[in-house]
């Protein structure tokens, strides 16, 4: 019960996304299309669960003072072997997200997930964690990108959707349109929520 | 008053816990545009006045029109129609779906939220709606309108909370929001000014050229192509005057509004960046439109007196420096206003705040 609870809640109560705001930085930057941010989604799930686990494993281990040094080389090692892999078998995609991989070791939901959960649960309640927290993100990016790509360019996944007789609204590839379906999941996301709405 | 009295009949079945209670907010709106509202205002400073938004709202819609007029007259003369009755019905049909389409869906946008939040429907957008068809160049699609008014009232203005409480002016959002999606549609070589016809307008022609193929006498009095509303310089401020003669808008913003335009195109001139007079800036493209409809909008502009001064004067400088130093955006009024409008807070704030060190001091030396 607990466990699915675990799972369940990052995906849509407590997003990390729409609920935390965190990883809005790369939400934005790589939801043009929706196969970079379907990558994009599945790496950083890959990194928050193992480095959940990882530090789950570790935690009576590791000094507290030290921790967070600790965390940044698993996590990083973490990174570097999901940025090795995309250049060896997705190295289109890889050109995509550029530095964006590599800046999946700065992304606060990683790092919040090691601190806020896996520093004080058992190994395999942290990767269940990492795991949901990670698809939440992913879950958002998909859709952003799916808004994005399918009004920007009037394809999904590079196959064309909207024919000839549309015309792309370019302002959908531009960032600041990304923040604002972002707002918009969250305004209806809220609106369902009723216990989210701020006073 | 056989209106009033029927208007008084049919209230109580609009009113809470009446038969058709959820149309209050449309029932509302009605009766106050048919008659001035007999209530008054219950919390807050107020100033007793007949006017309210409404009436407010007309009077700016009343300076709009001989803009809109002129335009549509201008579309037809452009299009090569023979006779100024001929020019003006061509131009007017040209326009018309236009602001329809713009007031249909923002109408019915508001009258939703309204209803939705219980709020009264507010005014706000009769303007709004009549600018939006305005600023945009007279060929553009319906669709590509009803888009930009979508976007504008839903994200530019109730997101924030309605009328009132926005922080950027709707009808430049709705502007901004299709030239941004819908660039080759809106500007540069193949905007169309009139049915089937294309070609560079004049702030175009300026930002390439560095020279147009109009006089300046031309450009005042518009006989130039360009957005529908924008085009003359001498319309847009027959309108500004009756704003200002009304105390609608700011006759600080304004003012500043040219002056720092009027100021950085002979700085720009005076560098050798450009190389035709200063004041070509405050007659082509949407400069007029802007300072006088636009940066006044009391909602989105500064508050204080000393803000006005320092908003609208940073307006018009930044409108001619996007204008001048970027290519790619020739329509520098539009950015500028917008950006100003995110300020426009700040610079209130600064204000505010140097008057209080003010008083404060005055009161240490009284000591």
């Amino acid at each position: 019960m607990k466990l699915s609870k675990n799972f369940t809640n990052p995906l849509a109560a407590n997003n990390p996304v729409i609920v935390q705001i965190l990883g809005i930085c790369s939400a934005l930057a790589v939801t043009v299309k929706l196969e970079p941010a379907f990558v994009m989604g599945l790496s950083v799930t890959f990194v928050c669960a193992f480095s959940n686990l990882f530090m789950s494993l570790l935690r009576k281990g590791v000094p507290s003072r030290i921790r967070i040094i600790v965390q940044l080389v698993v996590i990083a090692t973490l990174v570097i072997v999901v940025d090795q892999f995309l250049r060896a078998y997705m190295y289109d995609v890889s050109k995509q997200l550029s530095v964006y991989v590599g800046l999946i070791i700065t992304n606060c939901i990683v790092m919040g997930r090691v601190e806020a959960f896996a520093l004080g649960n058992k190994p395999w309640d942290s990767f269940v964690d990492g795991v949901a927290n990670g698809l939440g993100y992913a879950f958002i990016l998909v859709l952003v990108a799916f808004f994005r790509e399918l009004f920007g360019s009037g394809e999904l996944f590079g196959f064309t959707i909207l024919g000839d007789w549309y015309t792309p609204n370019a302002l959908m590839l531009f960032p600041p349109m990304a923040l604002i379906i972002i707002g918009c999941i969250i305004w209806v996301h809220r609106s369902i929520n009723k216990d989210l709405q701020e006073k | 008053m056989g209106l009033r009295k029927f208007v008084d009949k049919i209230k109580p079945t609009f009113s809470e816990g009446g038969k058709l209670g959820f149309l209050h907010s449309t029932f509302e709106g009605f009766e106050t545009f048919l008659y001035v509202p007999n209530t008054v205002t219950k919390k807050g400073a107020h100033i007793r006045d007949c006017n309210d938004i409404k009436r407010v709202m007309i009077v700016v819609v009343l300076a709009l029109v001989p803009a809109m007029l002129f335009g549509m007259y201008n579309v037809g003369r452009l299009a090569g129609e023979d006779g100024v009755l001929n020019a003006f019905w061509y131009g007017f049909l040209e326009a018309l779906p236009n602001i329809v389409v713009s007031y249909v869906v923002g109408l019915s946008i508001e009258f939703a939220f309204a209803q939705k939040r219980k709020h009264e429907i507010n005014e706000g957008f009769l303007v709004t709606g009549l600018l939006i068809p305005l600023v945009m160049p007279i060929g553009v699609p319906c669709w590509i309108v009803a888009l930009s008014t979508a976007f504008a009232v839903i994200i530019g203005k109730e997101v924030f909370g309605g009328t009132g409480m926005n922080v950027f002016n709707p009808a430049l959002l709705a502007r901004a929001f299709a030239f941004f999606a819908y660039t080759p549609q809106m500007s540069g070589e193949a905007v169309w000014y009139a049915d089937g016809k294309t070609g560079a307008t004049a702030l175009e022609q300026l930002a390439t050229t560095n020279q147009m193929e109009w006089s300046a006498m031309d450009a005042f009095w518009g006989f130039i192509p360009g957005s529908l509303g924008e085009t003359s310089t001498a319309a847009i401020l027959l309108g500004g005057l009756l704003l200002l003669f009304t105390g609608v808008a700011s006759w600080r913003i304004m003012l500043s509004v040219f002056l720092g335009g009027l100021a950085f195109g002979y700085l720009f001139d005076a560098v050798g960046m450009t190389d035709y007079p200063a004041y070509y800036h405050l007659l082509v493209g949407g400069f007029a439109f802007g300072a006088v409809f636009m940066a006044t909008d009391p909602v989105t502009s500064a508050q204080t007196n000393c803000g006005k001064w320092i908003y609208g004067f940073m307006v018009g400088a930044l409108a001619v420096l996007i204008r001048v130093v970027n290519p790619a955006y020739p329509e520098g009024m539009m950015l500028s206003i917008l950006f100003m409008n995110a300020l426009a807070p700040l610079i209130d704030y600064f204000v505010v705040e140097r008057n209080i060190a003010r008083r404060k001091k005055l009161i240490k030396n009284v000591k």
